[in-house]
């Protein structure tokens, strides 16, 4: 962590107690460590469920296929198996699992738990196992025998989108799942009269949420109470709860979802709904039995969304000093074989213009089903791709009249006394794309600073005549963030005096143990110690959302604000009536209410829960008192805010091999009001990881005829501490005017601008060669590829 | 239902295996084709070893057979007979007391989720028993057999170069 | 990802485990490190009704001396040659390459005659051996034989290793005087399989030119595959850039690799050559100074 990144404080949004020491803002170290780092974690698979069966699941090895005939015999006669269920032997499951995020123009394809007829993805699953252990149920699998009629496959939005294309459904006549236009100005006509145009098609590849903790799912059914437990590994327990309710009739609840306390990472693909989760609270219904199934990473290579997968044709028109008239993006984007939701094309689709004033816009999508597993959100949701369609056009502008790509940038810049600044595009819940706050301009500045910009490009002058290709890449971004529609805190005294944060959100190692108990300290002035976190039941809070898109510190962060303010004034209000003291005049001390700051007048908050929420059987309470000391408090945002940042890289390429090295890399950043900066640092320097393999590394390959191509780790490379460089960050803090406590969301900014930042210093490294790079990941294979054919020009 | 005893519901063929786990002597009747990490986690329950690819990449298996890390998915349960086996949950003294490394992840925000950290914090204690690691670029190759997806290493090498220096008082370090 | 079942045996002997080879053969797998064969178990790529767990056997896992060179046992840890600074002096081409095979915690593990065994085109060791002529010992009930590298590795993960033939050992010659090695591979990542590796063996004659070479690449063949086209334009030449260049071309020119996901043909021949020269360059500036 740097230590500017710590010294630089947040704007204070709340008040707290005199003499206590604030808690948003103070870099606090997490709760959550100690049982992590000795091995006392409890995820999914810790799950102490004796006796559990393992489930296993058949997985079609086709594209597209009719599945003739399934024969479960010899399967089903292995010792150790308890079950084996085709998608025709359960009718009851065979209902369309909706799209999350819907869209009128969308043309939905049923997408079932377990498809009783027809495949469409290699690893859609057709069959489940339940044996005795994961080792038998896997054997069994083996034994089961699926009769397919193969069918042609597309595995490209460009075979997809060809006019003799097979067809993915069968019920379309095209692979067209979704064609959006969204128009500012007249970005046509702009075009025309522009007096400087350019285009480019760009790809980006497919890639993976990858978190190290599979996905999975344990479930059993109590018949005494009706009640159906289930532990999912997911980022949203309440849509999980709504979604089984949904598939089995029940009502929500008897259905109890259960986030283990530990969760391995999620990045996205947790947020989705996949097939599995509907299977198998299912089959442990049947059998009266609790059952267990964790995805391996087998599973997870070919059956948990991806994303990524997109084609853009981007052109702009500028005027002589590179000011943006008019951009026009049309981008097919690959839906995978279903619609599982269309948040992350909507949200390319409205990413677009990112920083800059642009008069023009036109921003097209062009969404088609293939023959892939669904493609989903992942850690940058659809902005990756939007920031390398902007921002590598923002570098060919510069290049073109011969400018300086900073420079460019500043100019066409959003500036800071424009917001709120309306882009002139509607967002995807249908309002005027808005944005809340921010100052580019400032943190470009301090990042070029930080950089020393202009030290940089005369050692990259120099390198140059020696030989060396080094270039320089910037990439600046916006992030919509803290979306709605809620999230909620439920506060609560418990009777060991402890002061109980209830959270409909669950965390996957952001620390919400830690976090929300900082939030709530400084919203009732009470010291942290006396603050417990609790998160991921929803028996426990019965409405709730998730942990994605950048949200919760936005939603239950300001929820846990207001709930955690007004539980003070319960507690006072009791106080003042034992205390005998105006309640203006208590505060804490220590887990005391103190009349006056004399600790002689004070009253414990055992004490107030004894007489408030314990209560004595049949004696009447105190007069004034109040009963049951809780407050569950829900935030709902009026719309996004917008986090911001831009990065800048030096690389140098090996002009013998094409690879690629990082030599510096600089962050700015600004999220608004920050709650912990360790914290934050933290997210922002993991999602810049992530944005390292998608700018380098990761590429989830199918062949023409859909077959994955790289189902391991052998073929799939996660970047590695070697590969990820040292990074140095500028923070700047922009209070959104849209949530108490000014904060915006960080969990992808540090992602979304490392592709777009990397290929545009690759591509100022090869200029030498005029070699273009146009296509993500960067792989040295690429690279050289890109080198030898302006060579033979 | 049927029940089988602990750790022969994997297959047909079984053989018991003897050995020292964090110090402690433990003795199972096991499936043949059971993974060592399959046998610390379901049978021992020792469950802080997490199993992350099964194929030897990930490292979040991480554990020491006879003080050398290896990967706990790529050897089976009988493999482990005679030998000493340590995990994560052996690296904290007997009194709680952290190890240098443990205290410096917590320290440096080494972690988020925590799934990948067993593996991480097995690795780095194998190689802080060879030697100081005084650099960066030294912290980095020792932390490069394990993967991790939250954190961008940037704490993990501070927490490195950190233990180190407690391990090592007297060696050079880049950090202070 | 769980191994399907089998029957675990543990031979404590040679003889033991050669008894058992003979009569499982084909139905059996020996398992020594299980770096390679563990995933393949895991995947249900490899599905041996017997597995033949070796490490037990007495006396394979200490490197030893023997008349003109070191001999590698079986159970001997990759680690372990590794950090052998005899082994690390006599070949420094073995350490060299063995840094760059995935990881420690793999290689704590993972055998040297493993690896050769299961014959990975793309992995580092079969080719370090090629490049050091290093001669297979092979043990079955029916005796023993020698194998030299060049002919025990015949195809991807394919050796002349018979169904019922363990590998008891790698001897490795010692190097003759004003020898020189290197070695240089590429890999996207630290760790991953090499795209393409190049190692060189070059000793030099009296008046500097280049007696004896002998130059293998991995990653283009089904095979390590010796470049003998480049090493006929060393031999008898004093390693110049000009001479290294022309080796370069000639490498490039003579290997005939096939593309995949991760590089194209064009790509890992272009390679090849690159590593080839970096070889060479270092060999030529340690014979220099020597």
């Amino acid at each position: 962590m740097t230590a500017e990144a710590i010294a630089e404080a947040p704007v204070r949004p709340v008040e707290a107690t005199p003499g206590k020491q604030p808690m948003i803002g103070a870099p606090v170290r997490r709760r959550e460590d100690r049982r992590l780092i000795t091995g006392q974690g409890r995820y999914l698979d810790d799950l102490e469920l004796p006796g559990a069966y393992e489930a296993a699941f058949v997985r079609t090895p086709h594209a597209s296929a009719r599945i003739r005939s399934i024969d479960t015999t010899a399967a089903a006669r292995l010792p150790g198996v308890i079950g084996i269920w085709t998608g025709a032997d359960l009718p009851e499951l065979v209902k369309p699992i909706p799209p999350k995020v819907s869209n009128p123009l969308l043309r939905d394809m049923p997408r079932y738990p377990l498809p009783p007829e027809r495949v469409h993805f290699v690893g859609e699953p057709v069959a489940v196992v339940v044996a005795e252990s994961r080792y038998v149920a896997e054997d069994a699998v083996e034994l089961i025998e699926v009769d397919y009629e193969v069918l042609p496959a597309v595995s490209s939005t460009t075979a997809a989108l060809a006019p003799d294309a097979p067809r993915v459904h069968d019920e379309l006549d095209d692979n067209v799942a979704i064609h959006v236009t969204q128009v500012a100005g007249e970005p046509e006509e702009a075009l025309r009269t522009a007096p400087h145009r350019l285009s480019e098609r760009f790809v980006i590849a497919r890639g993976g949420g990858h978190s190290m903790e599979c996905r999975g799912v344990a479930a059993r059914y109590d018949v005494g109470t009706g009640q159906l437990t289930v532990w999912p590994s997911t980022q949203s327990p309440h849509y999980t709860r709504n979604m089984l309710a949904y598939f089995y009739g029940m009502d929500e609840d008897d259905v109890r979802v259960v986030v283990p306390r530990d969760s391995g990472g999620g990045f996205g693909p947790k947020a989705q709904f996949h097939g599995e989760d509907a299977v198998i609270p299912y089959v442990a219904m049947l059998l009266r039995h609790p059952v267990k199934w964790i995805e391996d990473r087998s599973e997870n290579f070919v059956a948990t969304m991806m994303e990524r997968n997109q084609v853009h044709h981007v052109e702009v028109g500028f005027d002589d000093d590179g000011k943006l008239i008019v951009v026009k993006n049309v981008f097919e984007h690959d839906q995978g074989a279903y619609c599982a939701g269309l948040q992350v094309p909507m949200i390319t689709l409205s990413t677009l213009p990112g920083q800059y004033r642009i008069p023009n816009i036109h921003t097209e999508l062009i969404g088609c089903y293939t023959n892939m597993v669904p493609t989903s959100s992942v850690r940058g949701a659809g902005r990756p791709q939007a920031v390398v369609a902007m921002e590598r056009m923002m570098d060919r502008i510069a290049e073109h009249l011969g400018l300086d790509p900073a420079e460019v940038r500043l100019r066409n810049m959003i500036r800071a006394d424009e917001f709120p600044y309306k882009v002139g595009l509607t967002f995807r819940d249908g309002s005027p794309l808005t944005y809340d706050s921010g100052d580019f301009p400032s943190l470009t500045k301090a990042v070029l600073a930080r950089f020393d910009y202009d030290g940089e490009r005369e050692r990259q002058a120099l390198a140059r005549s020696a030989g060396r290709l080094v270039g320089i890449g910037l990439g600046a971004y916006v992030e919509g963030c803290g979306l709605g529609p809620y999230e909620g805190a439920r506060l609560r005294l418990t009777n060991d005096g402890t002061v109980l944060v209830t959270l409909a959100a669950t965390p996957l190692g952001q620390g919400y143990e830690t976090i929300y108990a900082q939030i709530a300290s400084d919203a009732m002035g009470l010291d942290m110690e006396h603050i417990a976190v609790a998160t991921g039941d929803t028996s426990r809070i019965p409405f709730g959302q998730g942990s994605f898109a950048s949200r919760t510190t936005v939603t239950a962060g300001s929820a846990t604000l207001q709930a955690g303010r007004e539980l003070r004034e319960k507690i006072f209000e009791v106080a003042a009536v034992l205390l005998g003291a105006p309640a203006e005049e208590l505060c804490f001390q220590g887990d005391r209410v103190c009349a006056g700051g004399d600790p002689g007048r004070s009253v414990s908050l055992r004490d107030i829960v004894q007489v408030s929420n314990i209560g004595k059987h049949g004696i009447t309470m105190p007069r004034g008192v109040p009963a049951g000391i809780e407050v569950t408090s829900y935030f709902s945002p009026e719309r996004a805010s917008y986090a911001s940042g831009i990065h800048a890289a030096t690389v140098e390429v090996d002009p013998d091999t094409g690879q690629i090295k990082i030599l510096r890399y600089v962050i700015g950043h600004d999220c608004g009001n920050v709650i912990n900066p360790l914290l934050v640092d933290g997210q922002v320097l993991g999602g810049f990881a992530h944005g390292i393999g998608n700018a380098l590394y990761e590429e989830s390959f199918y062949d023409d005829a859909g077959q994955p191509q790289s189902a391991s780790y052998l073929d799939y490379s996660l970047p590695s501490a070697i590969e990820v460089p040292k990074v140095e960050l500028v923070h700047q803090f922009t209070p959104s005017p849209l949530n108490p406590l000014g904060v915006k969301g960080a969990g992808e900014g540090g992602t979304i601008p490392v592709p777009a930042t990397i290929a545009n210093a690759v591509e100022d490294a090869l200029r030498p060669f005029g070699a273009r790079i146009t296509s993500l990941p960067i792989t040295p294979a690429k690279v050289f590829a890109a080198m030898t054919a302006t060579n033979h020009r | 239902m049927p029940e089988s005893p602990s750790g022969t519901r994997t297959g047909h063929e079984t053989q018991v295996v003897r050995t020292t786990v964090n110090g402690v002597e433990r003795e199972a009747e096991v499936a043949t084709r059971l993974t060592l990490a399959d046998f610390l986690r379901h049978e021992l329950r020792l469950t802080g070893t997490h199993v992350g690819c099964e194929h030897g990449v990930c490292g979040a298996c991480t554990v020491h057979v006879d003080g050398a890390a290896v990967r706990s998915c790529l050897m089976l349960a009988v493999q482990a007979n005679g030998r000493r086996v340590d995990t994560v949950e052996g690296l904290a003294g007997p009194d709680g007391e952290l190890a240098p490394i443990q205290e410096a992840f917590s320290k440096h925000h080494a972690l988020q989720c925590g799934f990948c950290t067993s593996g991480f914090l097995m690795s780095v204690a194998e190689a802080l028993k060879e030697g100081p690691i005084e650099t960066e670029q030294a912290a980095r190759e020792v932390l490069g057999g394990n993967i991790c997806r939250c954190t961008g290493y940037a704490g993990m090498v501070d927490a490195v170069l950190e233990a180190s220096q407690t391990s090592y008082p007297t060696a050079k370090g880049e950090h202070a | 990802m769980k191994p399907r079942p089998f029957t675990y045996l543990a031979p404590t002997s040679v003889d033991e485990a050669l008894a058992a080879l003979a009569e499982h053969s084909f139905d059996a797998k020996v398992l020594a490190g299980g770096q390679s064969l563990a995933p393949l178990l895991n995947f249900r790529m490899a599905s041996p009704e017997y597995l033949i767990d070796i490490n037990d056997v007495a006396g394979l896992d200490r490197v030893r001396r023997v008349d003109g060179g070191w001999h590698i046992p079986a159970l001997v840890r990759q680690r372990t040659v590794e950090r052998s600074p005899e082994l690390r002096a006599a070949f420094p081409l073995l350490p060299a390459a063995l840094e760059q095979v995935a990881h420690p915690q793999i290689r704590n593990r993972g055998t040297v005659c493993g690896s050769l065994a299961h014959a990975d085109p793309a992995a580092e060791l079969p080719t370090v051996m090629t490049a050091l002529d290093a001669t297979m010992r092979v043990a079955s009930v029916r005796g023993e034989r020698e194998v030299p590298a060049e002919e025990f590795f015949q195809f991807h993960f394919t050796t002349s290793l018979e169904d019922d033939e363990l590998l008891v050992g790698v001897t490795v010659d010692d190097l003759p005087p004003a020898t020189s090695t290197g070695f240089a591979e590429f890999a996207p990542r630290h760790g991953d399989f090499a795209l393409a590796a190049v190692a060189g063996v070059v000793t030099r004659a009296s008046d500097g030119a280049v007696g004896a070479v002998r130059l293998v690449a991995s990653g283009v063949a089904a095979r390590p595959q010796r470049l003998t086209a480049a090493e006929k334009v060393l031999l008898g030449q004093r390693p110049t850039p000009d001479v290294v260049g022309a080796a370069e071309r000639a490498a490039r020119g003579e290997v005939d690799p096939t593309g995949d996901i991760h590089a194209s043909a064009d790509y890992r021949r272009h390679l090849v050559g690159v590593l080839a020269r970096r070889v060479l360059t270092t060999i030529a500036e340690e014979g220099d100074h020597a």
